[in-house]
């Protein structure tokens, strides 16, 4: 079952989809796609959200059946029923939400379906031996004993990879497998899709950032509005060239300050560049200035996880009217309690929160607000709206029990009503009408309304969680606008996100946060992706990079 | 006699193994090292009351095991089944009555499991078929069988013959303290002891055990790999629909040996209460009937010989006090997860 994969005949297309259209009622996600993956290469699907990589692959792997087009997987024409059959036939999936079973392990977690047994048990030796063969042969080192939730994210994801490699597959789709890990972790996970290569396995890799397809690419197939709008090569193109591709038009992200580049989008508009970093240097600089006030004071602040573990363990940290300070670390280290523990969602075992010289420590949610923060959750669908309330409801969750809102504990409809069309004029929220429920928007404009909420109100403080999660550029690029223009007014701004490229685009200051503590500030005008990554993992600091930000 | 099972209480947590000795694992050990050591106490000190309540405690804790372990091989496919205690009544109403008017106490018990498992498979129809509210489902069940046998219920009827009798086996049953408890049974006690260690191994063993497992922890990846959850999940929640069954044909044909009115008195929820202090672990689970058997055949031997002068209904009281007191306590055993996907069904996309 195993050792089969190289000695086979080799196919000449391991997969492919020729004018593959599909449509979802009248929206047509794919339309007309053509890709083919050839032994040993990685093919890279590179285009925003929504524009038709899910739909294609999902395609590619049974899960969806296509209106129109053709699927071969091996050299032979398929009509795939589900995923099984794809499976059957090779093709593994590489989940970007890891398909793992938490408490299990990992031996169980890749042999599941397909136990190797002995009288109805699982043959607990035969099914390790194996594990332990593949993991060695395609050098995916990892505890077969260990509990998957006991495991990093980069960890599960080799068992994931193991998962399909299990099942002999020839084709591994690797759903946007980078999102989660350090730098790296991606290193490492493109150093092993390499080797992977090398063996005849076909990838087909989805993604958005284009750092990663200059880099480990080699066909490119962009998507726009479920069309191919480009079929290329590394070699014979740019990071600029892909994302005006990918977009559509030329993209600015603004304060891209570096070569490396933030989505590595930036390099399209140098002229800008210069421009943005002349006019708020000013500002940038005066973030340093100990003449502006300290808005956030958090001291010696210690926090617990849900499960009761120490997440965020004496931390300190200074954010100061007119500056952002960008949190950079791999999730889990702390950021989600330590956001937590200032909006009040948390209760700090210990350490203080002072906010605008006023004590929060133990506030409620609602103390914060009033007091004048504004919460940008991580996860939006959970903490940032409720999502059968309507649009104009969700514009004033902050604020609805206050005037000019409420009168008398009755709500005033008219205000709302008007509040929320201002909301959604001037932070361009796609929607029919205010009344219809914040389901019905898409993540991109969820997003803009929570930020459009928050905004509305006079604040001190913004707590900026993963602002731009899963949201395309067009929706990325507004909403890193307007998180400046904040900053530029004077107000303080911690950014808390897992992508570093938004953290080194957006931050005056960036500190970094292992294991919940802070272990670094670094400057992001100087530090370098590879420095920060390294502190990101838990190297300890070097004195190059700790100066910096004073 | 918890010997056996008090470390088990803590290798049956972690699905993935267990790693070196656990405060909850040293907590279950010294306990039911006193618990013996007091029983012997006992034991020497009256030895025939010491044997009644022991004889009393296993037959309490083999109705509530059957309810337990029909309830944790659903809730680890993800399906409450709050549903036991109409399961158990309407299987004990069929067990007797077949019972009663074939003069077979056998296919009295082949009616009631299969009263069981028919409940099981409406259960199954409602909470994975139909995807209704898991614990309405089972709420109708309760009160569907409370209904249905209320309404047949009739009071001339009698089993006709003895109900089902112990059984020695042989030297075993000589054994101080345990033997008559364990070893001078019934052949249904029996026989729920070795479902009791099969389903153990089996739950934690087998494939289809790791596949419930996985259809409980997180339908869509057992999907991804080409387990049908849907299927298996009818099964499950069916198939266990059958241990209830044989807990009903068990409560009317060799615990009591006729049929009352709501003759199961609440005890298809103390089961869901017993399932998870054993942390949904058949062995686990069997030590925690123990104790909860304890306490009703404690409270059975205090009002027969009027140990007290307290009312019986305060001294009835004792095991549904406990019930609340341990549930609440069970922090102190350290505080188990629920399935991840527990309660929600599952749909195919």
């Amino acid at each position: 079952m195993v050792a089969t994969a190289v000695s086979q005949a080799e196919p000449e297309v391991l997969l492919a989809g020729h004018g593959i259209t599909k449509c979802f009622g009248p929206v047509v996600a794919n339309d007309d796609v053509s890709v083919e993956l050839r032994p040993g290469r990685i093919l890279a699907l590179l285009g925003e959200n929504g524009a038709g990589k899910s739909t294609l692959v999902n395609v590619l792997f049974g899960l969806h059946r296509p209106d129109a087009g053709q699927v071969v997987i091996a050299d032979e024409n398929v009509e795939l029923s589900s995923p099984h059959d794809a499976i059957a036939r090779g093709v593994g999936m590489v989940h970007q939400h890891f398909q793992l079973v938490p408490p299990m392990s990992v031996v169980r977690n890749i042999v599941l379906g397909a136990e190797p047994r002995k009288l109805g048990m699982i043959d607990v030796t035969q099914a390790r031996r194996r594990v332990l063969e593949l993991a060695d042969r395609f050098g995916l080192h990892v505890d077969p004993d260990a509990a998957v939730e006991d495991l990093p994210v980069g960890a599960q994801q080799r068992v994931e990879i193991l998962k399909a490699l299990y099942r002999d597959a020839r084709v591994l789709i690797a759903d946007e497998p980078t999102a989660v890990l350090t730098p790296q972790e991606t290193d490492h996970l493109l150093d092993v899709l390499r080797g992977l290569t090398a063996q005849g396995v076909g990838i087909v890799f989805i993604t958005h950032k284009l750092r990663e397809v200059m880099a480990a690419a080699d066909d490119i197939v962009v998507l726009r509005e479920g069309k191919v709008v480009g079929t290329t090569t590394p070699a014979q193109t740019s990071e600029a060239a892909l994302a005006e591709l990918m977009v559509g038009r030329a993209v600015d992200l603004h304060g891209d300050r570096f070569e490396s580049g933030a989505t590595g989008v930036g390099s399209a508009a140098p002229a800008e560049i210069a421009a943005d970093d002349a006019a708020p240097t000013s500002e940038a600089m005066a973030a340093d200035d100990p003449e502006r006030p300290v808005v956030l004071d958090i001291a010696g602040l210690c926090a617990d996880d849900d499960r009761g573990q120490r997440a965020v363990d004496e931390l300190s940290l200074e954010v100061r009217a007119g500056e952002i300070v960008g949190v950079a670390g791999v999730e889990g280290n702390g950021q989600r309690e330590l956001v937590e523990a200032i909006t009040g969602l948390r209760h700090a075992t210990a350490g203080t929160v002072s906010i605008s010289d006023r004590d929060a420590s133990g506030a409620r949610p609602r103390q914060v607000t009033v007091i004048g923060v504004g919460h940008i959750p991580e996860d939006r669908a959970k903490h940032g709206l409720i999502g059968s309330y309507s649009v104009a409801d969700n514009s004033v969750l902050n604020r609805y029990f206050k005037r000019p809102f409420a009168a008398g504990g009755m709500l005033r409809r008219d205000r709302i009503d008007s509040h929320a069309r201002d909301v959604v004029a001037t932070f361009d929220v796609r929607t029919p009408d205010v009344e219809s429920p914040a389901d019905s928007l898409s993540g991109g404009n969820k997003q803009k309304l929570i930020v459009g909420r928050e905004f509305s109100d006079e604040i001190d403080l913004l707590i900026a969680a993963q602002p731009t999660r899963g949201i395309d550029i067009g929706a990325i690029e507004f909403i890193w606008h307007r998180i400046r223009e904040r900053r530029d007014g004077g107000t303080a701004v911690l950014l808390v996100s897992a992508e570093l490229d938004e953290v080194l685009a957006l931050s005056d200051r960036v500190v970094v946060m292992y294991e919940g503590r802070i272990v670094a500030t670094v400057d992001p005008r100087t530090a370098t992706r590879e420095e920060i990554g390294l502190l990101m993992a838990g190297a300890a600091p070097g004195t190059e990079c700790s100066v910096a930000g004073g | 006699m918890t010997a056996g099972a008090g470390p088990d209480l803590a290798t049956a947590s972690g699905v993935a193994g267990v790693r070196g000795w656990s405060p909850q694992r040293m907590w279950s050990v010294a306990g039911a090292v006193v618990l013996v050591a007091c029983v012997w106490g006992f034991y020497a000190w009256d030895g025939a009351q010491t044997t009644a309540v022991l004889g009393g405690t296993v037959r309490a804790a083999t109705l509530l095991v059957l309810g337990a372990m029909c309830g944790m091989i659903g809730e680890r496919s993800g399906i409450v089944n709050i549903g036991i205690e109409g399961q158990f009544l309407m299987s004990a109403f069929t067990a007797f009555t077949v019972a009663s008017m074939s003069g077979s106490l056998f296919l009295g018990v082949v009616a009631g499991v299969s009263t069981g498992l028919a409940m099981g498979w409406m259960l199954a129809a409602m909470s994975v078929g139909l995807r209704t509210d898991q614990i309405i489902a089972g709420t109708v069940l309760n009160i569907a069988a409370l209904g249905l046998t209320s309404f047949f219920y009739d009071r001339g009827r009698s089993l006709g013959q003895p109900k089902y009798q112990s059984i020695e086996l042989g030297p075993l049953a000589d054994l101080p303290v345990v033997g008559t408890a364990l070893f001078n049974r019934p052949p249904l006690t029996y026989l729920a002891l070795v479902l009791v260690v099969v389903l153990h191994v089996l739950l934690l063993r087998s494939v289809w055990g790791m596949r419930t497992t996985a259809i409980g922890e997180h339908p869509g990846a057992a999907a991804t790999v080409g387990i049908d959850v849907i299927r298996l999940r009818y099964w499950n929640v069916t198939l266990a629909g059958g241990l209830a069954g044989l807990g009903g044909a068990y409560l009317a044909l060799e615990s009591v040996g006729t049929f009352t009115r709501a003759m199961s008195g609440g005890r298809g929820f103390l089961a869901l209460a017993v399932m998870i202090f054993g942390r949904r672990t058949p062995l686990g689970a069997y030590a925690a009937a123990l104790f909860f058997g304890f306490t009703t055949a404690l409270q059975g031997q205090f009002q027969l010989n009027d140990t007290f002068d307290i009312p019986a209904q305060f001294v009835g009281m004792l095991p549904f006090v406990v019930t609340i007191i341990v549930v609440a306590a069970a922090g102190l055993f350290g505080r188990m997860r629920d399935p991840a996907a527990l309660g929600q069904p599952y749909e195919v996309r």
